[in-house]
């Protein structure tokens, strides 16, 4: 470990480090426009340079590895000087628009060149100007800003793994485009506005609405898919403008897909902003009050095993666990959270949590996927197989259809039945994962939602025993989820009690009569044509699949705008935060439920948010670690049966319309229009 | 200059493949690079592409970047880079006058004018029947015999308006003009005759 002195402190750094991380460890900030943590070292922009003793001239300090005894200097007029230098060249052909740019306010050329530039400027030439590229609908391009420090390219290269974007040309000429100008085919493309440091690259659907001073900013977590990427979610008065992710190298690293941050525009539109009763075969604004009792005075006319519950891919822990608590005092089982039907098997948390953690995929040395095309259901967990791809010394395979997953993989076929022969060691793949130190398993919805779901998570579960996956701290069995609430409402059980309903079997029961209530708690992805003659309660926040049908309708709070528990794939409690109020009459979801269950006469014993979990701390007491994921014990669960030898279908007809806030959204639709099933028929032959 | 011309989506032929003669050269410059270092072989790929079509296409761009499992980025961000890849069509004799400094102070001026006037067209122009293309560019490395242009591969040295004229209806006929030196003197002999190694007292060191 090197050991060196940066402005007369003495720094230990790891082996491999920069100069510009020791100086870092010291806590001298060095400015920095190429540099970028998660990408590779480009060292052109120059704007790092320290004085090193002994060297003739100023050193790159991210570019220049730290070796023991050097003697760094941050802040000699050198550096003052060289840095002045290098601000002055960068400036030479950047335009002083900063009052009309977009980044201004988080430019970090606008931040340095309050530290390091001249109050004017001793060029008279014509600057520079660059035309602006086409680089799809969400990254709007003002070229002439470029300074070439290349994270665009690296990050499109490296992390993305869609190496669509270049420099061309050379010299003063460069210029950063996408080959001919095709829009960048990655779902993370919203990163690039990010590390573009200067406001070149700026976000299209954004531009122009608010400036960085005006937002209100809140720290929560994502709710499009099960990843649950940490967000920070910038407010104006009653409206998000945008997301943006947060740092946390366990879930999301700096990175979010663009459904997470572009999908916000869904918040506005088609919002249910009050309640709603169906009044002669037409849904007519009501009261709360009429609402409520209208729900109430059916409820209390049915018996507990003529009412039921789904919960979609959007609720919270909280309403999930309120709904649960009234169902229970109604004497109901019919509850699920498992509102595509899957057929896992709900009784043990190592049966359907992501055990091995999302950071673990950084140590696995075989990885097997099943039935899952993790870039479109967890892109974040893609990010981290393509990192650990870039790593080396990885097996990866694939049982299921062969999509571009941005990493190259053994594709074993499309055929459930080869987990049974890797699991009975017939298939070679299961030498493979044998022989691996730290081998895992990825197994998708598209697997567990089959008819023969059961059987394949046993399956999966054999296949987990025999090959060692499980092993002295380390456990390989992972099940991808790719809804949010899914997770949380395992943990707190909400799922068919003692001969309880199932969807499939509440749906079956509506259609022949025997359920009369089915409570939808935000559930549209349910065959909503299926419910025959029941009742149906709709909570939720959009008009989608749901309301429509619904005979009452019972306006609730997005996930930007409520306090909340959320559970991620990996089991990681998470905290969301209200970022913004809930439209019109919106109530909380949880206020909801309570309220509810005064009108029907079994008042929930809470009366505030806090009352609340701590009951749910009492029904699932690990979800107390914040944070945290309480790794779950291998114990027995599934039930092995006949896997069919059929292939998987892919989870999503369109990823970016999986729930109701993408679809109220037309960023999304502008990206499925151009992405998504119809997109790509198009879109064939242009690849590159 | 390296931002040059680049032949518009309707200019651009929808296929490329290379002849058979060249594939098995593309081959040949492929192999000489280990497994999966292939895209060091984009260079003489891309010029091997620009000898066939006389310009390199997007096709090219793409059946190489194919060949090579390149991004087609990659090798476009090649292809821009240098200079000596056409991206649109530059003439069936490609004449580019030197104009760098020593050129210049020995009359690359009149070289200029004289190819305007004969071809009729601008620098960076093609001729209407695509036969000539006119182009500056800066030193080709051969001051000693400036002013010079190289017309594809060939130089044409010590050159005046007349000579350099006489070159290009040389070529507007179909013939095919020697080139070097057009003075009559071997490469970069000096002007006046020999003045090295046929005397002892060759002046050396006297001033
Ligand atoms: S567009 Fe932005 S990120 Fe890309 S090279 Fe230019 S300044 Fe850097
Ligand atoms: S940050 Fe070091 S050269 Fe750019
Ligand atoms: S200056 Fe013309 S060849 Fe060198």
């Amino acid at each position: 470990m090197p050991t060196l002195t940066v402005d007369g402190i003495q720094v230990t750094v790891e082996p491999g480090s920069t100069v510009l991380q020791a100086c870092e460890a010291a806590g001298k900030e060095i400015p920095r426009f190429c540099y970028h943590e998660r990408l590779s070292i480009a060292g052109n922009c120059r704007m790092c340079l320290v004085e090193q003793e002994k060297a003739p001239k100023p050193i790159a300090s991210c570019a220049m590895p730290a070796a023991d005894n050097m003697v760094i200097k941050t802040d000699t007029p050198l550096v003052k000087k060289a840095r002045k230098g290098v601000m002055e060249f960068l400036l030479i052909n950047h335009p002083l628009d900063c009052p009309i740019c977009d980044q201004g306010g988080e430019c970090d050329l606008q931040d340095q060149a309050v530290g390091y530039g001249l109050d004017h400027s001793r060029y008279d030439e014509n600057k520079r100007a660059v035309q602006d590229k086409y680089m799809g609908p969400l990254i709007k391009t003002i070229m002439t800003r470029c300074i070439h420090c290349t994270r665009c390219v690296r990050f499109a290269a490296e992390v993305a793994g869609t190496p669509e974007i270049g420099a061309v040309f050379r010299g003063e000429d460069m210029q950063i485009t996408t080959y001919l100008e095709h829009a960048v085919t990655t779902e993370m493309a919203g990163n690039l506005v990010d590390v573009c440091p200067v406001g070149a690259l700026t976000s299209a659907p954004y531009a122009f609405h608010a400036r960085p001073w005006e937002l209100r900013k809140t720290e929560s977590v994502d709710a499009m898919d099960a990843v649950g990427s940490n967000i920070r979610v910038d407010a104006r008065g009653t409206e998000v403008m945008r997301v943006l992710p947060r740092t946390n190298d366990n879930v999301n690293e700096e990175w979010i897909n663009d459904k997470t941050r572009y999908a916000v525009d869904g918040l506005k539109r088609r919002r249910l902003d009050r309640p709603y009763v169906r009044r002669d075969g037409r849904l007519q604004p009501a009261s709360w009050e009429e609402a409520l009792q209208t729900v109430a005075a059916r409820i209390q006319g049915l018996k507990g095993d003529e009412i039921a519950a789904i919960a979609g891919d959007l609720a919270c822990v909280e309403s999930m666990a309120a709904l649960k608590d009234l169902f229970g005092t109604l004497g109901s089982a019919n509850l699920d959270c498992r509102q595509d039907g899957s057929r896992i098997d709900p009784a043990q948390r190592a049966g359907w949590l992501f055990n091995s953690t999302i950071a673990g995929i950084e140590q696995a040395d075989a990885i097997l996927l099943i039935g899952t095309n993790p870039r479109h259901e967890a892109t974040l967990v893609n990010t981290r197989l393509r990192k650990r791809y870039l790593h080396g010394n990885v097996a990866i395979a694939l049982v299921g259809e062969g999509v571009d997953l941005t990493y190259p993989y053994e594709h074993l076929g499309n055929d459930a039945a080869l987990v049974q022969a890797i699991a009975d060691g017939s298939h070679p793949f299961a030498a493979t994962l044998k022989n691996a130190q730290r081998p895992m398993l990825i197994i998708g919805q598209a697997a567990l939602t089959r008819p023969d779901g059961a059987a394949l998570q046993a399956a999966a579960r054999a296949l987990a025993d025999n090959c060692g996956l499980v092993k002295d701290g380390w456990n390989g069995f992972n099940v991808l989820h790719d809804a949010a609430a899914r997770v949380g409402g395992l943990e707190i059980g909400f799922v068919p009690g003692e001969g309880g309903r199932d969807v499939a079997g509440i749906l079956d029961g509506a259609r022949s009569g025997a359920v009369k209530l089915v409570y939808l708690l935000g559930a549209d992805e349910i065959d909503t044509a299926g419910l025959g003659e029941a009742f149906v309660v709709y909570q939720g926040s959009h008009g989608d699949k749901g309301a429509h049908r619904a005979d009452v309708v019972l306006p609730g709070a997005a996930y930007t705008e409520k306090d909340a528990i959320w559970v991620n794939l990996e089991g990681r409690v998470q905290l969301g935060r209200r970022a913004a109020p809930p439209p019109g009459e919106a109530r909380e979801d949880w206020a909801i439920i309570r309220a509810l269950s005064g009108a029907v006469g079994q008042v929930l014993p809470y009366d505030d948010q806090r009352s609340l979990r701590r009951r749910i701390l009492e029904i699932a007491p690990h979800l107390a670690a914040v944070d945290q994921v309480t790794p779950a014990a291998w114990t027995p669960f599934g039930t092995a049966g006949q896997v069919a030898a059929t292939p998987f279908t892919p989870r999503f007809a369109d990823f970016w319309l999986t729930n109701p806030i993408a679809r109220a959204s037309a960023t999304m639709a502008k990206l499925s229009a151009m992405f998504g099933k119809k997109g790509e028929e198009k879109a064939t032959g242009t690849h590159g | 200059m390296s931002h040059r011309p680049i032949a518009g989506p309707d200019a651009q032929p929808a296929h490329f493949a290379f002849s058979a003669e060249n594939l098995e050269k593309a081959n040949t410059h492929i192999a000489k690079y280990p497994a999966g270092k292939q895209a060091s072989a984009v260079m003489p790929l891309l010029d091997l592409a620009q000898r066939q079509e006389g310009w390199l296409t997007q096709a090219a761009v793409r059946v190489i970047g194919d060949m090579l499992q390149m991004p087609y980025i990659r090798v476009w961000e090649v292809a821009t880079f240098y200079t000596m890849y056409n991206l649109a069509p530059a003439g069936e004799h490609r004449v580019q006058v030197c104009t760098t400094t020593p050129c210049w102070l020995r009359g690359s001026d009149k070289i200029v004018s004289a190819c305007k006037k004969t071809l009729g067209i601008g620098l960076g122009d093609v001729t209407a029947d695509g036969k000539f293309g006119l182009t500056e560019v800066e030193c080709l490395g051969a001051c000693v015999n400036a002013p010079m242009v190289q017309i594809n591969d060939d130089f044409y040295e010590d050159l005046t308006e007349e000579s350099m004229t006489a070159i290009l209806e040389a070529l507007q006929r179909g013939e095919s003009p020697k080139p070097g030196p057009q003075t009559g003197r071997t490469s970069s002999e000096p002007l006046g005759g020999l003045t090295s190694l046929t005397t002892l007292d060759a002046g050396a060191g006297d001033d």
